[in-house]
């Protein structure tokens, strides 16, 4: 039982931090750049996702010894985007001024290579446990991705952090930022602060190895 | 009439070019952009694609799709999927070397999302048939020019001395955002458009 709840944990866990869709594995970099001008609309489209993810990934899980291998990706296909249309009906109802502004990236869920690539990879061969608890951890890191991506724009953009003005009037605001370039920008520098911090990390561990062996 | 499509070609390739304003097909975009060859080609095969999508999304919706507005996005992805095996199909039979060069990329242009978000945008914004080929020829010749660029940068950048940490993705965003930052020049044209 603990050893099932171990397992449960690590395959949450794995997709926030060590394989992080975005900033590690680079997937689903689309909408983690057309829709991160502000922190709400990253929020949004994070949480969108993680629901379709979780939804398809379940289904695909329960639905795996019946699905044959030769048309495995059209079904899933159809899964996902079926999840989509509910998904994107429900941000209409609920927020309708968000749905607004994401417009197109909504539907274009479908083709977000996250959830196609989880399906493939890992619902497609796991229990349905395991497979909510791969698709909650991979969404929870996408939707803090585009989060952190999002606040980081609408900080340097506008000068405020979910419609909040953080800098006061005198902010000079450096649109650019929430315009496309900012969004390549910003992701540049924050995958070259991660490729920093895994080199850092090698190192380390390469010196601790050195001075075990000596 | 003419010049209306005139905006729209020049606006899809230019001012809104698909993946440096839109950001629609990345993962290609930073995935087959080593080599100036495999890049227009890939480019082209994505040209294809998107003209029969987007006269068979007009079509769809047009006669099928006003019966059931729901069933848009599935309909939409079903037919871009088999146009992709089809094309997939004809390359093979035809262009074996081209085939092989562009390997993965070639089955996922089905994911690539600036297909889908082009028949989207052509049913939003109630584009005729005509308006909708002229729409999907800039958008499609954007992409290349788009892709073609980053491939020439890249390839000059493979001889250039760069600091270990940059090279890889990290680079190539930061050289995708200025050169969006160049696309954005275009916004001036037709007044703003």
């Amino acid at each position: 039982m603990t050893a099932a709840k171990g397992r449960f944990g690590a395959e949450l866990a794995k997709g926030i931090a060590q394989e992080n869709p975005i900033f590690v594995q680079a997937l689903g970099l689309c909408p983690s750049m057309a829709v991160t001008n502000s922190a709400i609309n990253g929020l949004a489209m994070g949480i969108a996702t993680l629901f379709v993810l979780v939804m398809s990934s379940l289904m695909i899980s329960a639905l795996r010894r019946l699905i044959p291998s030769q048309v495995r990706i059209s079904t899933y296909v159809v899964v996902i985007a079926t999840f989509v249309t509910v998904a994107d009906f429900v941000l209409q109802a609920l927020a309708p001024g968000v749905h607004r502004e994401l417009g197109a990236f909504i539907p274009l869920i479908v083709v977000n290579c996250i959830i196609l690539g989880r399906a493939e990879a890992f619902a497609a061969k796991n229990r349905v446990a395991l497979a909510i608890a791969d698709a909650l951890g991979m969404g929870g890191g996408f939707t803090l991705a585009l989060l952190a991506i999002g606040a980081i724009r609408e900080l340097l953009g506008k000068g405020s952090l979910f419609g909040v003005s953080l800098f006061g009037p005198h902010y000079e605001p450096w649109v650019v930022m929430i315009l496309p370039p900012g969004g390549f920008l910003v992701m540049g520098v924050l995958l070259l602060l991660f490729a920093r911090l895994a080199e850092s990390r090698r190192r380390a561990a390469a010196k601790l190895a050195a001075e075990e062996a000596a | 009439m003419s010049s209306g499509l005139l905006t729209i070609f020049v606006s899809a390739l230019l001012i809104n070019n698909f993946t440096l304003a839109y950001f629609l097909g990345l993962c290609a975009f930073f995935g087959v952009s080593k080599r100036i060859e495999t890049a227009f080609r890939l480019g082209m095969a994505n040209l294809f694609v998107m003209v029969i999508t987007s006269v068979s999304a007009w079509a769809l919706d047009r006669f099928v799709l006003v019966h059931a507005p729901y069933l848009q996005l599935i309909a939409f992805i079903l037919v871009i999927a088999s146009t992709v095996q089809f094309v997939e199909m004809v390359i093979k039979k035809t262009l074996p070397a081209l085939f092989r060069a562009l390997g993965i990329y070639l089955p996922l242009i089905t994911t690539n999302c600036a297909i889908l978000a082009l028949a989207l945008f052509q049913t939003s914004r109630a584009y005729g048939l005509v308006q909708g080929l002229v729409f999907a020829v800039g958008a499609g010749l954007g992409l290349t020019l788009a892709l073609v660029l980053m491939a020439a940068l890249r390839e000059e950048a493979e001889l250039s001395d760069v600091p270990a940490l940059l090279r890889g993705t990290a680079m190539s965003f930061l050289i995708a955002g200025i050169l969006s930052l160049a696309f954005m020049g275009f916004a001036g044209l037709f007044g703003g458009t």
